[in-house]
């Protein structure tokens, strides 16, 4: 573990890398996480004399569809985040070390750099049958996820599922799937949501807390603003068509092949806030709206029970029958007119009775 | 103001005229008090109004109109439509401030959409009055210079507590095209504590739309009814502000 105490710089020089690549490496990286010219002569100083950040990368119930994504970051590459940037100490997916060798890990790290390593962690921990839905290392996923979150000084929540919940925890989450800031209380938890979350998004969350040793600001909601902020929709290459009022209304018509608007298609870009539609995938070649389908909104709480992808108006199952807000309203709209106009029609019907009464009455 | 010179019972109370009003010397004999001030029926004319733009144009951003032919840049139709929402939702409002400013200073009729008093015994024996009286189990309605308790009730709700809501989830989901560090964000953005997924908030908006559609129904036809059935003006008070009464058994 003397690696823990090396810094960036010496790594890279070591793997034969000259200081020149260094320094490209790190006016690409300010670049990519859109921080002015001076901020990367301050990643490489940081990254010559801070000691690397040792990281715990952990995985409850889960699909690796992060790590997945993590592993194709283009900016950073992700071999430098990985072999260079940080000391991952213990990943159980990528890692040599396997069964009681690998477990070590955890406990030497936990001794060795307490409150000083961060805990990402991919997936929640299943709280249903005290935890025994997720049994990792003979033990339950969320005791592993205690005990190793009591030291560390961050936790990163990777993904949809240790952010909100994801599909495990979909209704009617038979596990009782919890997202990680349910879990732990007591430390600072960022939170990268997506089904997965965009690689650079990943990379650049990463780089960003090994440059300044903290995390990003956040929002409200504990995401960093610097990646979710803004909407699908607010900068979507498509909005000049919303704007317009020019939609998709088929999945085959003249509009699609026009590239219109997927609002009536039930893109949910309008309230999905991520990167997609500035970073895009797979080093910047696409993202959904631009392959013709809409955001499914994958970023969001309880996506999966937001009623179907390709519905604008969101159902709503309360009542009984799946109807959406506007059907609804209408159904009871016309009950409360009908009231109304029953009611008129009572009170003509008792008015001209009474009057033909009181005319019997004075005649 | 000009509506001094029309009651001039009520300005100072002249007891000939009174009497001569009585006697029938006036020709009606209906006794005119005056009930919504100035601020309050611009305040309602202004929110009736608000309030159908905003139905018409919320309905369609929810579900837009038939796509429009050329040019994305020679069309602005969802841009004007939502515009439009916007802005009536603000005048909305501001109106709706004002009005509760209003209510700090204006007459004890300006405050009675504001709270209910619940707490008192009374208040319920008059709304199940009142509640007899529409159910056609009452033979004869009460007479209130302002609002009967039952339709001071259902202002309460239907309009302070329903157009509240939407302001507050209006501006909060104003405030995610507006930027996170906008004051709507800052002032409403706790709405998305309440709701983290947006999409929620879109439906509770949605809902609270046809909440109001309901109330509105219900609130022109009651104003109508009443004004025939209970022989006191209702929709002419919303404009001169006097209530004048066939009657003389105000409370």
């Amino acid at each position: 573990m003397g690696a823990a105490t090396e810094t960036f710089y010496s790594v890279i020089r070591r793997q034969g890398i000259t200081r020149r690549s260094f320094h490209k490496f790190c006016s690409l990286t300010a670049t990519s996480l859109g921080l002015g010219p001076l901020a990367a002569s301050r990643i490489a100083n940081a990254l010559e004399t801070k000691p690397r950040v040792p990281v715990i990368w952990m995985h409850g119930l889960e699909c690796t569809c992060c790590s997945e994504s993590f592993i194709r970051s283009a900016h950073p590459l992700v071999k430098d985040a990985v072999l260079s940037m940080i000391s991952l100490d213990y990943d159980d997916t990528i890692m040599a070390a396997a069964g009681h060798q690998a477990e070590a890990i955890l406990e030497e790290t936990r001794a060795k750099h307490k409150g000083q390593y961060i805990l990402a962690v991919e997936g929640n921990p299943p709280l249903n049958e005290g935890g025994m839905f997720c049994i990792d290392g003979g033990k339950p996923f969320v005791e592993k996820l205690k005990m190793m979150a009591e030291d560390a000084m961050a936790i990163i929540a990777w993904g949809a599922c240790a952010s909100w919940g994801c599909v495990q925890a979909a209704k009617p989450n038979p596990t009782q799937a919890t997202p990680i800031d349910k879990v732990i209380a007591n430390k600072p938890i960022i939170k990268v949501p997506g089904c997965p979350p965009i690689a650079e998004v990943m990379t650049g969350v990463v780089t960003f807390i090994i440059t300044f040793g903290k995390l990003p600001e956040l929002d409200r909601q504990g995401r960093p603003k610097m990646f979710y902020s803004q909407r699908i929709h607010d900068k979507c290459y498509r909005r000049p068509h919303f704007d317009a009022g020019q939609f998709v209304e088929e999945w085959d018509d003249e509009a699609a092949r026009k590239g219109y608007c997927l609002y009536k298609m039930g893109c949910k870009g309008p309230t999905t806030y991520n990167a997609c539609s500035t970073v895009r995938w797979n080093g910047g070649v696409s993202f959904p709206i631009q392959s013709g389908h809409g955001c499914i909104g994958c970023s969001e709480d309880g996506f999966w029970d937001k009623g179907s992808f390709y519905d604008r108006l969101t159902n709503i199952k309360q009542f009984g029958i799946e109807k959406n807000a506007d059907q609804i309203g209408m159904v009871a709209a016309g009950a409360v007119g009908a009231a109304v106009a029953a009611h008129a029609a009572v009170t003509a019907v008792k008015r001209l009775a009474g009057k033909r009464e009181d005319a019997h009455h004075t005649s | 103001m000009m509506d001094v010179a029309a009651r001039p019972a009520e300005a100072e109370p002249d007891l000939s005229a009174i009497a001569a009003d009585a006697a029938g010397e006036h020709g009606v004999g209906r006794p005119a008090v005056y009930v919504y001030e100035a601020p309050v029926r611009i305040c309602h004319w202004v929110n009736a109004f608000s309030i159908i733009v905003l139905m018409v144009t919320g309905y369609l951003i929810g579900t837009p109109l038939p796509s429009v032919e050329g040019e994305a840049s020679a069309n602005f139709v969802m841009g004007y439509i939502r515009f439009a929402h916007f802005a009536a939702g603000q005048v909305l409002a501001v109106f709706f401030l004002a009005r509760i400013l209003w209510a700090f200073v204006g007459n004890h009729h300006s405050r009675q959409i504001f709270y209910l008093p619940v707490h008192r015994k009374h208040f319920w024996k008059e709304v199940l009055h009142e509640i007899r009286w529409y159910a056609f189990l009452e033979h004869e309605p009460k007479m209130y210079v302002g609002h009967n308790p039952l339709a001071r009730t259902a202002m309460f709700t239907g309009f302070t507590l329903f157009v509240a809501f939407m302001i507050v989830t209006g501006f909060a989901l104003y405030s995610e095209g507006a930027d996170i560090d906008s004051w709507q964000h800052k002032l409403f953005g706790w709405v998305f504590a309440i709701w983290p997924n947006s999409q929620d908030v879109h439906t509770w908006h949605h809902l609270g739309m046809w909440a109001l559609v309901a109330f509105v129904m219900v609130h022109i036809y009651a104003a109508v009814r009443e004004d025939i059935m209970s022989r006191q003006s209702i929709i002419s008070s919303m404009i001169s502000g006097e209530r004048h009464s066939a009657t003389e058994k105000l409370e």
